[in-house]
């Protein structure tokens, strides 16, 4: 067990990359495989109970309408706390990109494309301008990340109501709404882009050397310094990356809602949070993967879903998701207790 | 480092230079003075045991000769080159590697991504500019590197956490000499071992000064001390008080330099 030499030759470590077998069964033992199992039975049951209604085109669209916004949050937070962090300041820096967003179209007045690439650009602006503020006091200031993003929470939310006197901003562009309620091939819009986040999320975090520093610091900082990495300078990208995707949410909000939905988006990072951790990224930093965060978001929008079709009341969907986190955060410690041996 | 060839058949003689070398290494920590005028060397091929009661500076001297504090006063010289070291990058690129007593590990990732930490091979051509990882040449090159030093890892596509604590300090000795040129601390390496594992590291530890490559041994234990160093320096109060060659020296003659025969009752800490 324990030697470096007696090991007998058969089961050494060989030049050999990893049988596809041993991956497969690498990935079916991993968090992600059991939570997307979790998810398929939800859904074979909910399909089974209301075969007319749940597994409908018009619902699972809705379904995944409803999920669009929140995996782009979810993405960035997928990144922050498999590097150690936390950022609770998402959904009021969605607001607040939202509506400097908005004001901007406003300002602009005329309708069109051009427009909408400005307010997208004020959005994303002003969302990076909110995460490199998060990164700077957590990675410089070494103020901790749950302080720093509560308080910017607040501080944000605070900005879009003084802006708005509190009122929602309702002058959403047309070609903004067109393009959040419009269809690509049959598909929303709104998912064929929070589908390209996802994509390019996975590609960059399992495939990069940026992927690779976010994993390494999450799981040891200290050794990760020694060994060269600019740990403060990445921290800080990471949460930048966080602000980015809530000003990029903040536009497909704007387009779907056709209203800067001020009070919309105070649980927005409990529930990207929660997807986070269902999806098998460590509370401890280290591990996590994009396709558990999608598996994550999808398990709680679907439950809320069923639950309004079988006639449940939807609270039961918070109850028990609840409940799921901690029993995925428990699960997340006994694995490693029985790793670090 | 153009002389890297030749320093690896290099012999051991007292003739040649040492290939690191410290002197009036000084730091301070607010009002506690942890080096005073240190002097320190190491040669190629040769364990170079560095000892020291709690608090005589041992880990000060290491962190400072890898890069990761700066030294208030003094100079290091890597084959009479002088230099100094901002950061363990720095250090790293003169040569030196250090293997912490922490191990310095991710635990949640592979053996192979715990070789390259911070130094991550890309994928050649475009791609690589773009920063995708090329995983398998990592892999590879990390097999290559666990065979030459024998060192067998029963599974290279699992979290570090998931090895036995011999084969993880495994993975973080292997590291070192991987991008070792000059010098390799190790500190306090057999402490969180079993007998038989001792054994073995003292071993890998022969293994890798028989490369070449100056051997920095920071322990506690005098009897791995005298069963693997050909040279001891002993560091009191801050100050190195002895370089000895380990030809015929007890246990209690290191306890003695170390505790000091004649002022055994100062503190850590004290000022002169």
């Amino acid at each position: 067990m324990t030697g470096t030499t007696t090991v007998p030759p058969a089961e050494l470590a060989t030049l050999a990359p990893p049988s596809l077998g041993r991956r497969l069964r690498g990935a079916l033992t991993s968090s992600p495989a059991y939570m997307s199992g979790i998810l398929l039975l939800l859904v074979l049951f909910f399909t089974f109970m209301r075969p007319d209604t749940f597994a409908s085109a018009f619902n699972l669209r809705n379904i995944f309408l409803d999920a669009s916004v929140l995996l782009v949050i979810a993405i960035g937070m997928t990144y922050v706390m498999i590097a150690g962090g936390f950022d609770l300041s998402v959904g009021s820096v969605l607001v607040f990109s939202g509506v400097a967003a908005a004001k901007a179209m406003e300002a602009v007045g005329r309708d069109g494309i051009g427009t909408v690439a400005i307010g997208t650009g004020v959005a994303l602006v002003t969302g990076l301008a909110w995460g490199l503020f998060n990164g700077f006091c957590v990675a410089r200031l070494r103020v901790s990340a749950l302080i720093t993003t509560l308080g910017s929470m607040g501080a944000a939310l605070g900005m879009a109501y003084l802006v708005t006197d509190g009122n929602d901003i309702r002058t959403v562009p047309n070609t903004l709404i067109a393009i959040g309620t419009g269809n690509i091939g049959g598909i929303p819009s709104l998912v064929l882009i929070s589908a390209l986040f996802t994509v390019i999320g996975m590609i960059i975090l399992h495939l990069t050397r940026y992927g690779r520093h976010t994993f390494l610091i999450g799981s040891n900082p200290e050794a990760s310094r020694r060994a060269g990495i600019n740990t403060a300078g990445h921290l800080m990208s990471l949460y930048a990356l966080s602000g980015l995707l809530a000003g990029a949410a903040a536009m497909l909000s704007l387009g779907r809602f056709s209203t800067t939905t001020l009070e919309g988006h105070g649980t927005d990072p409990l529930e990207a949070v929660t997807a986070v951790v269902l999806g098998g990224t460590s509370l401890y930093g280290g591990r996590g993967t994009v396709i558990g965060t999608v598996i994550g978001v999808f398990i709680p929008a679907v439950l809320a879903n069923g639950f309004i079709i079988m006639g449940v009341q939807p609270f039961w969907q918070m109850v028990v998701i609840g409940f799921v986190v901690i029993g995925a955060v428990y699960a997340d410690q006994i694995k490693r207790q029985t790793q670090d041996r | 480092m153009g002389n890297a060839a030749e320093n690896l058949t290099h012999t051991p003689d007292d003739s040649a230079g040492p290939i690191l070398e410290a002197r009036g290494i000084s730091k301070s920590f607010g009002h506690v003075e942890a080096l005073r005028g240190a002097d320190f060397s190491a040669r190629a091929g040769e364990v170079t045991a560095l000892i020291g009661d709690n608090g005589a500076g041992k880990s000060t001297l290491v962190k400072i000769l890898s890069g990761v504090y700066k030294a208030n006063a003094g100079e290091i010289f890597i084959r009479g080159r002088k230099v100094s070291f901002d950061s363990p990058a720095a250090a790293h690129a003169a040569g030196i590697e250090t293997v912490y007593q922490d191990l310095s590990v991710a635990q949640d990732l592979s053996p192979a991504a715990n070789m390259f930490m911070g130094r991550e091979k890309l994928l050649p051509g475009l791609l690589g500019r773009l920063g995708f990882l090329d995983n398998a040449a990592m892999r590879r090159e990390s097999l290559l590197a666990f065979q030459r030093l024998k060192v067998s890892l029963k599974d290279m596509d699992t979290p570090v956490a998931s090895l036995s604590g011999g084969q993880r300090q495994s993975v973080a000795i292997c590291r070192s000499i991987m991008w070792a040129r000059s010098v390799v601390f190790m500190d306090e390496p057999t402490a969180a071992l079993g007998v038989v594992q001792t054994g073995r590291t003292l071993d890998l530890i022969r293994r890798i000064r028989d490369t070449g490559i100056a051997v920095v041994l920071i322990s506690h234990n005098m009897r791995d001390v005298i069963q693997v160093a050909d040279v001891i320096e002993v560091l009191r109060l801050g100050r190195r008080i002895a370089r000895m060659p380990n030809k015929g020296v007890t246990v209690q003659d290191l306890v003695g330099a170390m505790t000091g025969a004649l002022d055994a009752e100062t503190e850590e800490g004290a000022t002169p």
